[in-house]
């Protein structure tokens, strides 16, 4: 129907089953980076940078648009200031609203998956600008048939120090606690990047078959109608044949 | 062997008063021995972006190369964050075999609760690490580095060759 539509069910759910895999692996590595940040409570400081995670590609029913509304309904509540967005889809949908607080977009996302390389990029330019916290949004895959979009704020360098809870971890100097923030923000980007393609895939797998099945209902319907009327045509022309040879006789 | 030293308790005394002193206070010091043998191993996770090698698994001990200096972490560890620099992680399991890997780079992080993780950026097997093609990857590093002219790339030239030098002090 779209896309990979003709490749078939199976090719998809191969392909969405490798993600799968991956994300398994993956979930270990995102929840062992964010463990500093589960095991203690940090105050989100008053300054907020918005990374808004999504791709360039579309027909992956509400995905995108979900993001946006949950982003868009935080500017509501709390004027956003300062976003960072990566891929065109969500860039589309808050240019209008919130255009003048992109600090950075970043493109050509989503066609392969994203490797740990393309996250360090999208964390460097986050630590190139200053904020308090990071709320990082994206859409949290839940299982096949539900996603999510989340917020996961990020607190600063400036932050934590402010909180006594750090000061129970030993040999804790600025040094050190910067170095663990740049590698975790990275860790953490990466995990929600690839969480985020995880939700796209099952909800274009999804979407597609909601399409297949409704295309399907209709081509039915339209064979009906189509022998119906076939049918009724025959049938009158045989009847004008019978009464015009009924009518010779 | 508690259940030993119990019978040895009761064979030991001679009156039921003393008995039951005993018995309790051996009691407790069953329990003591017993928690401290619970309490030999915590959870660890190994990972790096594309491999989970050790997900919350019990493991002994865990040596670790970091920029405060080389150490161990045991069973209730002060709470702390390490930079990791190039080097091994030797692991010791609850079956008591010694895995070794080598990381490039990475962060540990022990809690109060005693879980600890280590998050590395590439982590290999120490056996998966061939000498000759690491020795001949530090030589082109530190030429890098010697042509190299800007602070970054001085930095990242110099990174490579900490890397390579790990590798080929282990392999």
């Amino acid at each position: 129907v779209v896309g990979g539509g003709h490749l078939g069910k199976q090719w998809y759910q191969r392909r969405v089953g490798k993600q799968w895999y991956q994300r398994r692996v993956r979930g270990v590595y995102g929840t062992g980076a964010e463990s500093l940040y589960t095991k203690n409570e940090f105050e989100s400081g008053e300054d907020k940078l918005i990374l808004a995670i999504s791709s360039d590609r579309g027909l992956c029913g509400g995905v995108h648009s979900g993001l946006g509304k949950a982003i868009k309904a935080a500017h509501a509540e709390k004027p956003i200031t300062k976003t960072i967005i990566v891929g065109d889809k969500a860039k589309a949908i808050l240019q209008r609203t919130m255009g003048d607080t992109f600090l950075a977009t970043f493109n050509n996302v989503g066609k392969k998956p994203a490797s740990f390389t393309d996250a360090i990029n999208v964390a460097e330019e986050v630590l190139s600008h200053e904020a308090d916290t990071v709320d990082i949004v994206y859409n949290k895959f839940i299982n096949v048939v539900s996603y999510d979009s989340t917020t996961k704020p990020i607190p600063g360098v400036a932050s934590i120090e402010a909180n006594d809870a750090i000061y129970n971890y030993d040999e804790v100097d600025s040094e050190v606690l910067k170095c663990y923030q740049e590698f975790t923000l990275a860790n953490i980007v990466y995990h929600s990047i690839r969480e985020q393609e995880c939700s796209e895939q099952s909800a274009r797998m999804n979407a597609m078959e909601n399409a297949t099945r409704n295309a399907g209902e209709m081509i039915d319907k339209l064979t009906l109608a189509y022998n119906r009327t076939r049918q009724a045509v025959i049938t009158r022309e045989l009847i004008e044949i019978i009464s015009g040879a009924n009518a010779l006789e | 062997w508690y259940q030993r030293r119990v019978r040895e308790a009761v064979v030991s005394t001679q009156s039921t008063g003393a008995f039951r002193t005993i018995a309790v206070r051996t009691a407790a010091l069953c329990r003591r021995a017993m928690a401290t043998e619970a309490g030999s191993t915590f959870p660890l996770t190994f990972s790096s972006p594309t491999s989970a090698l050790f997900n919350e698994a019990a493991v002994k001990q865990v040596d670790i190369p970091s920029t405060t200096g080389h150490f161990g972490i045991l069973p209730n560890h002060v709470p702390t964050i390490a930079i990791l620099l190039p080097g091994v992680v030797s692991i010791t399991t609850e079956a008591g075999d010694i895995q070794k890997f080598f990381v490039s780079s990475g962060t540990a992080t022990i809690h109060a609760d005693s879980t600890v993780q280590i998050l590395a950026e590439e982590i290999c097997d120490v056996a998966d690490i061939d000498g000759n093609a690491a020795r001949a990857a530090l030589e082109a590093s530190k030429s890098k580095l010697a042509s190299a002219s800007s602070e970054a790339d001085k930095a990242a030239a110099q990174i490579e060759v900490d890397v390579y030098e790990g590798m080929v002090a282990v392999a």
